[in-house]
């Protein structure tokens, strides 16, 4: 992340993205598959790390190997297979939604990852309660644990979709866009770009 | 290169400020916009630390006002900066000078950095 300073004097903390060039590899149409898509791939790969069923299929649009390959349903832009998508289908102060993978955090008590205030104080009597769950339910009557009850356990390393966010600036020479705010995943982590 | 360093590079624009560091006295003369008026006013005070690199690089400057301790921190390359003036190196062994707010008076003074001057040889 960086930021960036706005016309106004303001300054904006900024996500930079590689937002392309992605390889259109695909085609799907209703005639030939029963729905319409776009295959796209993106990052290079190794040859010798590429299945050669992969290696054909990336050669049919006359490209290298690709590391990410992504199908996207009914997109509206018209390419035709061979042909890169660039960073210049964004304008500058569009706004998009960024989907994407959080970081991992492990696992993590209902405090921190249900946002529960915990039971009682650290004082009067008490100790080892300050960040626990409280009660699960009733006793003898249901006699169990209702399903979907938050309780402590893995997270993050959810797909994630962050709305509404603003392009920033786009440098076309490079692919890559600044975007307002912050996207889901750790550095060079891979997003989908929705506008 | 990296993608932050290259988009730093991209945005840094030219910039005509003397190079100061902590401890040095300098007068900040920044932008204010009032409504659509915009006038200059200036922040006179020594440098308490000079952070980050590139694009987002900032610094702090300390000054007494009526008796009261004021710290404003601005960032390097902000539009709203208008002009940086230089007016006194000071010579100090840190880079960060935090010590300076538990300190008043004679005690908060910074020494001037002797300058060193080449005479040539005949």
């Amino acid at each position: 992340m960086t930021s960036i300073f706005e016309p106004n004097g303001k300054q904006t903390a900024c996500t930079i993205i590689e937002a392309g060039p992605c390889v259109v590899t695909q085609k799907k149409t209703v005639d030939t598959d029963g729905y319409n898509s776009l295959q796209i791939a993106f990052g290079d790969a190794k040859e010798k790390n590429t299945p050669q069923a992969l290696i054909n299929h990336f050669a049919k649009a006359s490209t290298t190997p690709k590391s990410v390959v992504k199908e996207i349903r009914n997109c509206s832009i018209d390419k035709n297979v061979g042909e890169s998508i660039t960073c210049e289908i964004f304008t500058e102060g569009e706004k998009v939604s960024v989907i994407g993978t959080t970081k991992g955090k492990g696992f993590q008590g209902v405090v921190r990852r249900h946002g529960f205030s915990g039971v009682g104080e650290a004082t009067h009597g008490q100790h080892d309660r300050q960040r626990a769950p409280g009660s699960v339910g009733g006793s003898s009557y249901p006699s169990r644990v209702f399903k979907g009850m938050r309780m402590a356990g893995r997270m993050g390393a959810d797909r994630v979709k962050i709305k509404a966010l603003r392009v920033v600036k786009v440098f076309p020479d490079t692919n890559y866009i600044l975007i307002s705010g912050s996207v889901p995943g750790h550095n060079g982590s891979i997003v989908l770009i929705q506008n | 290169m990296d993608a932050v360093a290259f988009v730093h590079e991209q945005l840094t624009g030219k910039k005509e400020y003397p190079t100061f560091k902590a401890g040095d006295n300098i007068t900040v003369n920044y932008k204010i916009i009032e409504g659509n008026k915009e006038r200059i006013q200036s922040f006179k005070g020594d440098v308490l630390k000079r952070q980050g690199r590139g694009y987002t690089a900032s610094f702090t400057v300390r000054k007494i006002s009526d008796g009261v301790g004021v710290e404003r921190l601005f960032p390097l390359y902000s539009p709203n900066i208008d002009s940086i003036t230089l007016n006194k190196a000071g010579s100090v062994r840190r880079a960060k000078l935090f010590y300076l707010r538990d300190r008043q008076g004679k005690s908060a003074r910074i020494k001037e950095k002797k300058q060193i001057h080449h005479t040539a040889k005949a």
